[in-house]
């Protein structure tokens, strides 16, 4: 076990972390902010997906693909909110799941009536197919590298607006007292469907990134959205920081073991333990890590103050 | 011809009176297949299939009119009960055929074969049905699901290919595909990997893999984990230079969706849709003419089933309670088949050959799949001594 393959088994793992940061972030803000459970979170990553599939179909390029599939998961988003998840928020959690539960079976039916069941091929432009050298004899695909990149960047963008702009001043506020927040005369309505804008956007953002190396289909969405309901409340809930140390702890504490899980077990204990124990275990790690943490820490590591 | 067969059957009904008045009535055939969810795309082949097979017999089976009730098993099997139990109970189906998921069929088979009515199986392919939970009332119209990985270790112990990575979903079937390539392949497996079922992101495994430094790769991902496992693959930087074999994981649902990545990957199979015999061309063609796209395996095994059963109910002159009749009838596999002429073995599967298939990109840029080699001829499978039944 060489340590360039750990190297590159970490970058695998931020990797994910990153895209599943992408989803969390939307959705830990809206169950913060808004008391809202919001299982529909992944039908605005596949919307955002397929969007961006038929934009750049459209337009013939991929980056005013990408722009109009982000805008479109944007929309969607807002009209989700101002249409269904305005009646919800005085509603107690069960209604929520329900009505967004329902409006998974709507997005997803709705999407294979437009672009049918077959899975969907994602071209990418040619200088993101390749793939770059990091060491000798490691190469690593050259979109991986840039999701990682978007991802940060966006983490960044982030990290600004909800700690050094007033919107994010609102939000926070609205995570830890809402009621306070309505008083004091804010819009809480309009802030609550930008918030949910925003989010359906980072969840299509995400979605776009997971195109090209997904499988483009309705019900993409319910595929990733459990392990981001582990990285939320393994975050912490509604804290964006939270979701993006969740996220990465998630990301590289998966792809770490279904890496090195099965090889460390037999060598520690014995081959057909490694062979029987090694792939279970890997796959329910996660969850293992996320029963730790609300042993530990109920409220997440970063809760937010409420 | 089918005329006559109609006026044998209506001098069989004047004959037999009150209970042939019954028989003048409508042909049922339940057929569930999973239309809803991401496996739906499957279903939606399958049912295709079998409106082609109708249009074929000119909307007739067995030269009676017919009736084909689609069901949707949700890919569940406690599903895939309630909608055999409504086709037997409510709609008085005289045969129920389909069926993708082998545990699906597990539930269904013997829920259809304790009404004593026929089920014809069109993919899935469990092996204890083939083994010693065979019946008289069951006839597969696919394969057992070792016979393509069996076919596949025979391709690559034959060539000489050492040094081989396997990869597979844990689950039962994932399992019993790295069985059956291993009855035949004895060469050197560099490592054995199990990933999550319905995993979504390969590239931990693949890093590992390349790690390995294997001489080839064996693969079984169906459906969606097939088109993300190809598609990571190739931006790995790993295809065209690590050959890639897989069962079940290329085909033309998945051709479409990975198209480039697809090329130059080997499958093994039973059937493709350029396999030459008079039957499978008629139904390649008249497929794309009707639905504009290449028909892929599922499809053709549902369209054979539909042929299967129409065979039998012209030879039982359209006496359909005859369930014994019937069995007979079907045992002699007297039909068109896509495979070309086959014969059932004991276990009422079929006896067929395994192809070795190559992905190949066209002048006209279209990717298909190509006949290479035969790698099996009339392979039987590895449960049928399991089955008790002698005929």
């Amino acid at each position: 076990m060489s340590w360039i393959l750990v190297f590159e088994q970490l970058l695998n793992g931020v990797q994910l972390g990153v895209t599943l940061f992408l989803m969390a972030a939307g959705l830990t803000l809206v169950l913060g902010i808004m008391n809202l459970v919001n299982l529909a979170h992944g039908s605005l990553y596949m919307v955002g997906a397929y969007l961006t599939l038929a934009a750049t179909q459209w337009t013939g390029n991929y980056f005013a693909g990408v722009a109009l599939g982000l805008l479109g998961a944007l929309v969607i988003g807002m009209l989700v909110e101002v249409i269904t998840l305005r009646a919800l928020y005085e509603r107690d959690h069960l209604d929520q799941v329900l009505a967004t539960f329902g409006l998974i079976l709507f997005f997803n039916e709705l999407v294979a009536i437009l672009w049918g069941r077959a899975s969907l091929y994602a071209q990418l432009p040619g200088w993101l197919r390749g793939h770059v050298e990091l060491f000798a004899g490691s190469t690593y695909p050259v979109y991986r590298l840039s999701v990682i990149f978007v991802g940060l960047i966006v983490a960044v963008v982030l990290w600004y607006v909800v700690t050094r702009t007033r919107l994010g001043m609102l939000i926070r506020a609205g995570a830890t007292n809402r009621t306070m927040v309505a008083a004091l005369g804010v819009n809480i309505r309009l802030l609550y469907t930008v918030v949910f804008g925003f989010g359906a956007a980072l969840a299509g953002l995400a979605g776009v990134m997971a195109g090209p190396i997904y499988s483009v289909q309705p019900g993409m969405g319910e595929l990733i959205l459990i392990q981001v309901f582990v990285v939320i409340v393994i975050g912490g809930i509604g804290s964006v920081r939270g979701a993006l140390v969740g996220a990465l702890i998630v990301g590289v504490v998966d792809t770490l073991g279904r890496a090195f899980l099965k090889p460390a077990l037999s060598t520690m204990i014995s081959p057909t333990a490694g062979e029987a124990a090694g792939p279970a275990l890997a796959s329910m790690l996660i969850y293992l890590l996320m029963a730790v943490v609300l042993a530990l820490r109920p409220a997440g590591l970063f809760p937010a103050r409420g | 011809m089918i005329r006559h067969f109609i006026a044998g059957a209506l001098a069989a009904s004047v004959a037999f009176a009150a209970p042939a008045f019954a028989q003048q009535q409508k042909l049922r055939i339940g057929f569930i297949t999973t239309m809803s969810g991401p496996q739906g795309v499957i279903g939606g082949y399958m049912r295709d299939s079998v409106e082609l097979a109708l249009d074929h017999l000119g909307r007739k089976v067995g030269g009676m009119d017919v009736e084909v009730i689609y069901g949707d098993d949700q890919t569940k099997p406690d599903v895939g009960v309630q909608v055999a139990e409504e086709m037997l109970k409510k709609h008085n189906v005289d045969f129920v055929a389909g069926i993708i998921w082998s545990n699906v069929m597990m539930a269904v088979a013997p829920v259809v074969n304790g009404a004593g009515k026929i089920m014809v199986g069109t993919n899935a392919g469990a092996s204890p049905l083939a083994g010693n939970q065979c019946n008289e009332l069951y006839f597969s119209t696919s394969w057992n699901n070792d016979q393509t990985p069996e076919a596949m270790g025979k391709f690559l112990q034959d060539s000489g290919v050492n040094d081989i990575y396997v990869m597979a979903p844990n689950y039962q079937a994932g399992k019993d595909m790295v069985a059956g390539l291993k009855r035949y392949y004895k060469g050197r497996i560099v490592e054995e990997v199990y990933t999550k079922l319905g995993q979504q992101d390969y590239q931990a495994e693949i890093t590992q893999l390349r790690a390995k430094n294997p001489k080839a790769v064996f693969a079984f991902y169906p459906g969606g984990m097939g088109i993300q496992f190809l598609r990571q693959y190739e931006q790995a930087g790993l295809h065209g230079k690590l050959p890639l074999y897989t069962v079940y994981t290329v085909d033309e649902i998945s051709i479409p969706a990975v198209k480039d990545a697809a090329v130059g990957i080997k499958e093994a199979r039973f059937w493709s849709p350029d396999l030459k015999n008079p039957a499978n061309e008629k139904y390649v063609n008249d497929y794309k003419k009707k639905y504009g796209k290449l028909p892929v395996f599922y499809g053709a095994q549902s369209y054979d089933g539909i042929m299967l059963i129409d065979s039998a109910v012209k030879a039982t002159k359209g006496n359909v309670k005859d369930t014994k009749a019937l069995v007979q009838a079907m045992r002699k596999a007297n039909y068109p088949s896509i495979r070309g002429p086959f014969q059932f073995n004991n276990n009422h599967h079929p006896i067929q050959n395994f192809y070795l298939l190559d992905t190949v990109k066209l002048p006209s840029g279209d990717i298909e799949m190509r006949i290479q080699k035969t790698i099996f001829e009339k392979h039987k499978d590895s449960y049928h001594q399991d089955c008790k039944m002698k005929w």
